[in-house]
């Protein structure tokens, strides 16, 4: 229960929550990326492991994790973007998101040990839904790390038990029928989805998917308890592979205005 | 001595095969697929379904497919009696559209409005595209633009027959890429889009749904050599991508503990050379596009580029059943170079005049090696799943012929 994601949600402020891909644009920006972004006003850090076939991603994640494959980058670095944070700060919780087949690949018990000795603190696996995820649930039982849970607006009456039976940390509600980084939802919409899932469960609800601005954070974050922006930060990256340093600069900036967004 | 464990029965309740299959899918499509697993189970007993399926195999796509004794290559090799079930006289001119004929009736009765597919060589893709014509429906086809470029008499088929084809520059550029395009496509468009995926892979209820409509040449083939040669075949032979022709002449037969079984896996340039599509000979378990099967992957866990002459085989993985066949060797798997390929390719063109698909063209080259070694007596019989008409500027170009 001491868990930094409990700590995290035990008051009551909307969170902002970021995603980058682990080793985009290579091994030693992106443990700086990650650093500015918990820097400039992020409460939960995503960090995507990259995989060759990203199914449920859009264009601008799909290529900055080729991006980072093509530097070599494994789950190991990863860990050590993970181990590196973990040395800056100890309090802001570390989240990994991926595909299965890495994972898989690596052994489950394995990966599970380097979380554990790295400060990850929870775990989205974007095609790994409870049907499939005994083992991994095994793994973690006796462990800090929380299995962070999708629900989507096709999320029917029937998978809600199911899905949130062994939900731990947050529940992360995808906002539109779709991949990353392209349409946004209806607020009015989201808030009736939001007020669904609330009835069900005493767990925090942080929306993701479409959110590109602090426009955007401001409203989801009327109706969820937080907001995940990925895309629009990786995006920024993208543009500007040239020059390192300014990465960092305008990384920062779009996290400041995001964070202002929520306070406002 | 009867066999007390049943390969025929798979898979089990949860879509598994053994160790393999499985749903591993984003949650968006869940829900759906569910609906697909529980509307298929229904029209599995639905006599109507039965009775409209059968109809259009027989009046549409012209089956049953006849078994045809190869009698000049019979002779040549001094074997067996080798017989082509030939599957590549279907309309369209592949097996690919016994399948699509099944889903298009399900989705049909699941009200879909929308059909989505995904083509390596462009036969399942000019398959669907057919079927969505006949009966009405919008089609988007997702194409790799290496296939695009190598298999354009298919493209334009399907551009006659209405399809809309999307070309996929992600990734590798070919069959794997193209269904990870479809499945974005599903997730966004889930609520109005049936996806007709066309191999024996994919989330249950896919890998056995695609099975069971493409089972329909084993059962024939199992009544026709019963007429031609009273005795079941003493081996069948198939290539394998995917495996939804292989699995459908197989699984008649696979608790016919007599019929031995040869699935052909492309080698591409040589198993060493890193450049085949051969999973389960060259690759490991592991886990993409809806299900845990053997994989082609770097020692990372990252899905690797399949190489093939043949776009048909061109895929780094294999449907989850026979990985399982696989490890329990119910089936072996062994696998046959482009140039073995070829090879067959002219070798079945000059002695029984059919030119082949590539695909089967490697089951050939395999037959050829191990014919010699068997006797007159025995019976095989390949499944010449489709035609070579699309292969032909890709041969002319292999063999150094300008035909253009």
């Amino acid at each position: 229960m001491n868990s930094r994601i409990n700590k995290t949600f035990s008051n009551d402020s909307k969170k902002l929550v970021t995603f980058v891909t682990g080793g985009d644009p290579d091994l030693e920006t992106s443990k700086k990326i990650i650093n500015t972004i918990a820097e400039s006003g992020a409460d939960i850090i995503e960090i995507g492991m990259p995989f060759s076939d990203p199914m449920a991603d859009g264009p601008t994640i799909q290529v900055s994790s080729t991006r980072a494959i093509k530097q070599g980058i494994d789950l190991d670095d990863i860990f050590s973007i993970c181990k590196n944070f973990r040395s800056l700060n100890d309090q802001i919780p570390i989240i990994l998101m991926g595909y299965y087949n890495v994972i898989f690949h690596y052994g489950i018990s394995s990966f599970v040990d380097s979380c554990q000795k790295n400060g990850v603190d929870g775990l989205i696996i974007v095609d790994l839904q409870p049907e499939e995820d005994p083992e991994l649930l095994n793994a973690i039982e006796l462990t800090n790390l929380d299995l962070i849970r999708l629900i989507t607006p096709t999320t029917n009456a029937e998978r809600f038990s199911t899905i949130l039976k062994h939900s731990s940390g947050f529940l992360y509600y995808v906002t539109i029928t779709g991949i990353t980084g392209q349409n946004s939802a209806n607020i009015e919409e989201l808030n009736q989805s939001i007020n669904i899932i609330k009835q069900q469960t005493k767990l925090p609800v942080v929306s993701g998917f479409g959110i590109k601005n602090a426009e955007q954070v401001r409203e989801v974050c009327k109706v969820s308890d937080g907001a995940v922006v990925g895309s629009s930060i990786v995006k920024i990256i993208e543009e500007n592979l040239n020059d390192k340093n300014k990465i960092l600069t305008l990384v920062a900036n779009f996290i400041k205005q995001l964070k202002a967004g929520i306070e406002k | 001595m009867q066999n007390k464990n049943s390969y025929s029965q798979w898979p089990d309740d949860k879509g598994y095969f053994g160790k393999f299959g499985g749903r591993y899918v984003a949650e968006t499509l869940m829900p759906l697929i569910i609906e697909v697993e529980k509307e298929y189970n229904e029209i599995k007993k639905d006599k109507t379904f039965k009775k409209d399926f059968e109809y259009y195999l027989e009046k549409y796509v012209g089956r049953p497919s006849p078994l045809f004794l190869a009698e000049r290559i019979t002779k040549d090799l001094k074997g067996p009696k080798i017989y082509f079930k030939r599957d590549e006289l279907n309309h369209t001119g592949a097996h690919k559209i016994n399948n699509c004929m099944g889903q298009i009736l399900l989705a049909k009765k699941m009200g879909k409005k929308r059909i989505i597919a995904e083509t390596g060589a462009g036969q399942h893709g000019v398959a669907t595209a057919t079927v969505c014509a006949l009966f009405n429906l919008p089609c988007v086809i997702y194409m790799g633009e290496k296939d695009i470029e190598r298999q354009s008499p298919n493209v334009f088929r399907m551009k006659l027959l209405g399809a809309e084809i999307k070309c996929v520059t992600s990734g590798s550029k070919s069959l794997k890429d193209a269904m990870n395009e479809a499945l974005r496509d599903w997730v966004t468009n889930v609520k109005n889009t049936f996806y007709i995926i066309g191999t024996v892979a994919g989330p249950h209820p896919y890998p056995s749904m695609v099975r069971d409509f493409q089972s329909i040449i084993g059962k024939e083939v199992k009544t026709q050599i019963q007429e031609a040669e009273n005795k079941l075949p003493d081996l069948l032979i198939a290539c394998i991508g995917g495996g939804s022709n292989a699995i459908g002449l197989f699984h008649e037969f696979l608790d016919e503990p007599d019929v031995k079984m040869i699935a052909v896996e492309a080698a591409g340039l040589g198993l060493k050379s890193g450049k085949h599509a051969a999973s389960l000979s060259g690759g490991k378990p592991g886990v993409l596009h809806g299900n845990k099967t053997y994989l082609l992957q770097s020692e990372k866990g990252q899905i690797e580029e399949a190489h093939s002459i043949s776009a048909g085989l061109d895929y780094p993985g294999i449907g989850p059943e026979h990985s399982f066949l696989f490890e329990e060797k119910r089936v072996q798997y062994i696998s046959a170079t482009d140039d073995e390929a070829l090879e067959a390719f002219q070798y079945c063109c000059r002695l029984e005049g059919i030119i082949p698909a590539l695909e089967p063209a490697h089951a050939l080259a395999i037959l050829k090696k191990i014919a010699p070694s068997m006797r007159p007596e025995q019976v095989v019989v390949m499944n010449m799943c489709g035609r070579g008409d699309k292969d032909i500027f890709t041969v002319a170009k292999a063999i150094n012929i300008n035909i253009s």
